[in-house]
């Protein structure tokens, strides 16, 4: 409504009177200034702040490639790997949407995983952005699901078996679990079946899941507003104006600063798909270039490096009382636990730049041991990656259940009344 | 009980295996899908010695000819197995009943071999099969130990036989292979033979990605349109922020 007011004569006349008819009608004005245009963020915000609007627009790619390959994909046992290779070979710019998707998947989690971790490093899931947080990781719990359906498709013999060992985890759970296996693939074993409904959950239920939650994640964003690195509410400072002294419109200054980082993160992303897209069997995994083989177990069967930390986690843990659950529970825990990290930090400042060295080493070294983690679950289940799995196992949960005793007993640096920027 | 069996022996066991598979040193098989020469000796030598058993189902006859600038005469009369038609993709002459029945195993569609296994593996591997007598075949390999395949190559290569050594380990002593020397000469000499070998894995690692070579050429491209690109978003931010204080 305030741009209606605002010059009223000349060319965008027309244009305004356009926007005037809608606006009566639906309050695309309205929401464009709430969400974006005149949503107010610190200025503050530095180069971990990009890896939300990443995350939105590695979304957008993998939808829109997504509905590409599914023209021509073909969901069946018998000729899926085969439409995979006919895309790759007989259909027009097949490869690139192709390897779009394949390397978006793995892009996805990268700037998830960086967007998490920026918000460990300022406290972004601290009050009031409790629910924010909570939203983002059932985002993070959905990615997980849609990228393991995904994996089944090209019904490679990677695909095959990483869906066979995954879906037997639970089979592991006491009583249900059997009946629970069979319930998941539809079939005494993993079949057309099962194929047929990993599609239907990869193409529809969990993308459409996933477009909501990322909604609400946005709508709470804006709602509690942006954090920044110096971890202080800006809304404690208002203008005359009604608006944070330390904030600036998303529009235009956030606009040109995330099209400037997606202009940079788009050089590696597309350096990967045209010059390395299997990325060393990192991204795309040589078994998979065989057919599944129900027959035939791959040598080394592997998870996609996104899921190698918590594939680690799980081998860490032995069987006993005759059951295999236990690795299942700790695995799941390992995640369960990052739902709780609002609850659990009890430092009195949110920014790592306030904080104590307690809670520096801690992240550093938690870094360090995920990254490890994430190798050890690419490795076979041998020493020295059977101990160094172990020994992260037991820092990362160390970490989280021991954060509400450090950070109280941690040294803290006064917080800033304003917000720290240089301008360049 | 079964599932549980498999998650134990997948999740526990079989990770080990990636070790046990295959202990052979792999040598640099040094291909350029660039080599378009290279590329047109492979395709021939597919053709003469792979096809008749591995067919390459997911390669169309007239893509080889225009990547590898074949012409469709040519590829017609030196190609081109008998009844086959320009668009067909590579079948092999071979039923895969009676092939199972003969080898034991169906040989594999070589479409993508040189993405699932490498072009290493397969340089190697095409270069240490030796004369075994307690194979049906008459011959074993380095590389995949007890291979069903036989030594389509023995013209070529000749046949090589295994250095064996006995190597005392823990007070036991046991044979072991310790390279491979000279036995039946074969038409090629070694230098030959690896360059026959080298031309053939290329042609398997072009087959496994027909795009590849363009993809790259067009990458540069892209990249360096994004490097612009990016400047320019970088230009525009600084003019908007210029004011921020």
């Amino acid at each position: 409504m305030a741009n209606a007011s605002s010059n009223a004569a000349g060319e965008g006349g027309r244009m305004k009177a356009l926007m005037g008819w809608i606006d009566d009608r639906f309050p695309l004005t309205q929401m464009w200034n709430e969400q974006w245009g005149k949503y107010y963020a610190p200025k503050n915000l530095n180069t971990w702040y990009y890896f939300g609007s990443l995350s939105l627009f590695v979304l957008v790619i993998q939808i829109v490639t997504g509905i590409f390959l599914t023209m021509n994909y073909k969901p069946s046992a018998a000729e899926a790997f085969g439409s995979v290779e006919y895309i790759m070979r007989d259909v027009e710019w097949g490869w690139l949407v192709r390897y779009l998707h394949s390397t978006g998947a793995s892009a996805f989690f990268l700037v998830v995983y960086l967007h998490m971790f920026r918000a460990m490093l300022y406290g972004s899931y601290r009050k009031p952005r409790e629910l924010l947080w909570i939203f983002g990781m059932v985002i993070y719990l959905v990615l997980m699901g849609e990228a393991f359906f995904g994996y089944l498709l090209p019904w490679g013999n990677m695909s095959y078996w990483g869906a066979q060992v995954i879906v037997s985890l639970f089979g592991t759970l006491p009583v249900i679990g059997s009946g629970l296996v069979e319930w998941i693939r539809g079939d005494f074993y993993i079949s057309d079946i099962t194929l047929n409904r990993f599609f239907a959950l990869h193409v529809i239920a969990l993308p459409l899941v996933l477009v909501f939650l990322v909604v609400a994640h946005l709508l709470a964003l804006h709602e509690v507003g942006s954090n920044n690195p110096d971890g202080i509410e800006v809304k404690k400072n208002k203008g005359p104006d009604g608006h944070p002294v330390d904030s600036i419109p998303s529009h235009p200054y956030y606009s040109v600063k995330d099209l400037m980082g997606l202009a940079f993160f788009l050089v590696l992303f597309l350096g990967v798909v045209f010059f390395a897209p299997a990325l060393g069997g990192l991204f795309l995994e040589a078994p998979n270039f065989e057919p599944a083989n129900p027959m035939q177990t791959p040598a080394h069967i592997a998870p996609v490096w996104y899921f190698t930390p918590f594939y680690a986690m799980l081998r860490a843990v032995p069987a006993f009382f005759g059951t295999q659950v236990w690795g299942v529970l700790v695995m799941g825990g390992a995640i369960v636990l990052l739902f709780f990290l609002p609850w659990l930090d009890r430092a009195p400042v949110k920014s790592i730049r306030y904080r104590g060295p307690i809670y520096k080493v801690a992240l550093a070294v938690f870094v360090v041991v995920f990254v490890m983690l994430g190798y050890c679950g690419l490795k076979p289940a041998v020493e020295p990656f059977k101990t160094m799995s172990v020994l992260g196992t037991i820092y990362y949960f160390a970490f989280f259940l021991l954060m509400p005793w450090y950070t109280r007993i941690d040294s803290y640096k006064a917080e800033p009344q304003r917000v720290t920027y240089h301008a360049h | 009980m079964l599932t549980k069996k498999i998650v134990l022996l997948a999740v526990l066991v079989a990770p080990g295996a990636a070790y046990a598979a295959s202990t052979a040193h792999l040598d640099h098989a040094d291909v350029d899908i660039s080599n378009t020469a290279s590329l047109q000796r492979g395709a021939r030598n597919y053709v003469s010695y792979c096809l008749g058993c591995h067919s390459a189902k997911y390669v169309r006859w007239n893509r080889v000819a225009a990547d590898l600038g074949i012409d469709e005469k040519d590829l017609e009369q030196h190609l081109l197995p008998a009844g086959a038609k320009a668009f067909d993709t590579m079948q092999s002459a071979m039923p895969a009943a009676q092939a199972t029945a003969w080898f034991g195993v169906a040989p594999p569609d070589l479409s993508l071999i040189a993405r699932s296994r490498g072009v290493d593996y397969l340089y190697t591997f095409l270069r240490t099969f030796y004369a075994d007598p307690a194979r049906p075949t008459g011959v074993n390999n380095l590389v995949l130990p007890n291979t069903a395949m036989p030594h389509v190559l023995a013209p070529v290569q000749g046949v090589k036989v295994a250095r064996i050594e006995l190597v005392t380990r823990d007070g036991k002593t046991e044979e072991h292979i310790a390279g491979l020397a000279e036995g039946t000469p074969g038409e090629l000499s070694e230098a030959e033979y690896d360059e026959f070998v080298r031309d053939t894995v290329n042609f398997l690692d072009y087959m496994g990605e027909p795009i590849k070579a363009k993809r790259q050429s067009m990458g540069v491209w892209v990249v360096l349109f994004l490097l612009v690109f990016w400047f320019m978003t970088y230009l525009l931010k600084k003019e908007y922020w210029k004011d921020i204080r």
